[in-house]
């Protein structure tokens, strides 16, 4: 149970009305990567995600996760081995109460009501949400909920975890509070996103989708530092990434906007940023 | 007036109010759904110019309002929200049942107001003892409660659904709304044409939202079968002696009437 890869081999995926959402990827993604799938809106983004596990089947082509070929046999072993966080909480929080809904994968699997127990606590605990247990889902704030979701799949101890669109909708404490709790697992980890900057520091490596094709594949950092891939992606620079408007003016990416501070202003100013 | 907006958000409190611990709370679900229900069969099985005998039924919400320290003014503001559509039934009994039941001085009392008022008064009892009962219980223990009870798993998991989702759905409804409101400057807009493609828009989303759910399901091992996570509950000495007492009650109440009974012995006639 070492080798826990997620190798795509030549997916393509055409939908009933004919349009083509994947017209070839592949990869190979290692035990314990953290993976970025980015890509403009339609780039099939979403549609490789519910490939992985089982949710869409390939038009051709074929995915391997672990040791085993996606298929009809193996998928109630994938699906466990995959932890997939949707991107609305609201999909997937079911239950009437966190407790329920943390426990709703290990009840499926059939495990006794101590071992439930564990697990539901050991999940929540991991997720910083404990005091959470008895609250009806829509009790939660938007943070708390998807805490709550990623909660859901960790408690099926999936070696894989799947996450689409993990800080959409959240504010800049609960964004940062993720992206902590995130950092942490060891799980090999495959996230969309359109958080540029959430990619940045949370994956090594970046895939760039764009038309249903693997544009890029390589180092987050050198992907982000190709300006002209980034433009033909309809993708853009992560902020982090870009030049500060304040201490660079004359760099800014629009180069239109007056600086937000007048640079010869006589007082040196306090700013610092931490890139 | 109260908004839709208003009244679902308030139905959260119900959901907290379940969350108590007094004896009620404490009791098994499944007596507790059983005796409602039989008190709800007493209730609507009386005669329909029957007032007086149904009046002392009142003692069942009153004693679960009391025991189970719930907010009577919150209660009743629920029970307030049903009353217009009993009303609406009730309405036209006085057009049509003319027949004079009663005087008081010269004024003729018909039939039809005494049947309307006659509904009026069920549904006061009925509707507040269901929703005490769902402010002692808490939704998901009824349903829970139901399936113990052998009715079929996939309606239970309907209701649960049903109320899990019925939020989500009247957020979306109300925003909807809310939009269409803003475009329309205080004009009734389109009318009818449009609120047909905004209530099919609503459908298609609602269609949406149940396939992403599945997905989640599935992606977490869903067979079709919904398990339950709760302990076993005990049906003990305490329920049967809750459920007995107040159903022999019930079945008294319905059989002699007891404000006559008692008038009877104060005027020493007996009817």
């Amino acid at each position: 149970m070492s080798h826990h890869i997620v190798h795509v081999k030549n997916l393509q995926h055409v939908y009933p009305d004919q349009t083509v959402a994947l017209q070839e990827v592949s990869f190979l993604i290692h035990h314990g990567e953290s993976v970025g799938i980015i890509g403009a809106n339609g780039a099939g983004k979403s549609t490789l995600l519910l490939h992985l596990n089982g949710y869409l089947a390939a038009t051709s082509g074929e995915i391997i996760i672990g040791d085993d070929t996606l298929s009809k046999e193996t998928l109630p072993e994938i699906r466990r081995t995959v932890g997939m966080v949707f991107q609305d909480p609201e999909d997937q929080l079911f239950m009437p109460t966190v407790f329920d809904d943390v426990a709703f994968g290990p009840l499926n699997m059939g495990l006794s009501h101590e071992e439930i127990e564990a697990r539901v606590t050991e999940a929540l605990e991991r997720v910083d949400a404990e005091e959470l247990r008895n609250k009806p889902p829509y009790h939660l704030s938007g943070g708390e909920k998807k805490r709550v979701a990623i909660a859901t799949v960790l408690s099926m101890l999936p070696e894989i975890l799947v996450l689409d669109e993990p800080t959409n909708g959240l504010d800049p404490h609960a964004r940062r509070q993720l992206i902590a709790l995130l950092q942490a697992f060891h799980h090999t980890r495959i996230v969309t996103s359109h958080d540029l900057d959430m990619i940045l520091e949370l994956c090594d490596r970046t895939i760039v989708l764009h038309e249903g094709l693997v544009m890029a594949d390589g180092p987050t950092m050198e992907i982000f530092g190709n300006d002209e891939l980034l433009k033909t992606c309809r993708l853009e620079k992560p902020f982090a990434m870009q030049s500060c408007p304040v201490c660079s003016p004359g760099k800014q990416t629009s180069p239109k906007q007056p600086p937000l501070v007048a640079p010869h202003s006589s007082k040196p100013h306090d700013h610092h940023h931490d890139h | 007036m109260l908004s839709i907006d208003g009244s679902f958000l308030d139905f959260k409190q119900l959901d907290l109010l379940a969350l108590r611990q007094t004896p009620v709370h404490r009791l098994d679900p499944r007596a507790k759904v059983l005796t409602t229900l039989c008190f709800i069969v007493c209730v609507v099985s009386f005669d329909r110019y029957q007032i007086s005998a149904m009046l002392p039924f009142m003692i069942y919400p009153a004693v679960l309002m009391a025991v189970g320290d719930l907010p009577f003014g919150y209660i009743l503001r629920k029970i307030i929200i049903v009353i217009p559509f009993a009303l609406l039934i009730g309405l036209f009994n006085p057009v049509f049942d003319r027949q004079v039941l009663m005087q008081i001085g010269s004024l003729d009392i018909w039939g039809g107001w005494i049947s309307c008022f006659s509904i009026l008064i069920r549904a006061i009892l009925t509707a507040s003892a269901a929703i005490i009962l769902v402010a002692i219980t808490g939704f998901p223990a009824i349903c829970e409660a139901l399936e113990k009870l052998k009715m079929p798993q996939t309606f239970a998991v309907q209701l649960l659904f049903l109320y899990r989702y019925i939020f989500v759905l009247t957020d979306e409804g109300v925003r909807t709304a809310r939009a269409r409101q803003l475009r329309t400057f205080g004009n009734r807009g389109l009318g009818i044409r449009h609120f047909g493609s905004l209530v099919g828009h609503l459908l298609l989303r609602t269609w949406e939202r149940a396939e992403r759910i599945h997905m989640a399901m599935l992606a977490r091992g869903f067979t079709g079968e919904v398990h339950s996570s709760r302990r076993p509950s005990h049906f003990g000495r305490t329920e049967v002696l809750f459920m007995a007492g107040w159903i022999t009650l019930f079945i008294l109440l319905r059989l002699f009437n007891a404000p006559q009974f008692l008038g009877g012995l104060f005027t020493g006639t007996m009817p």
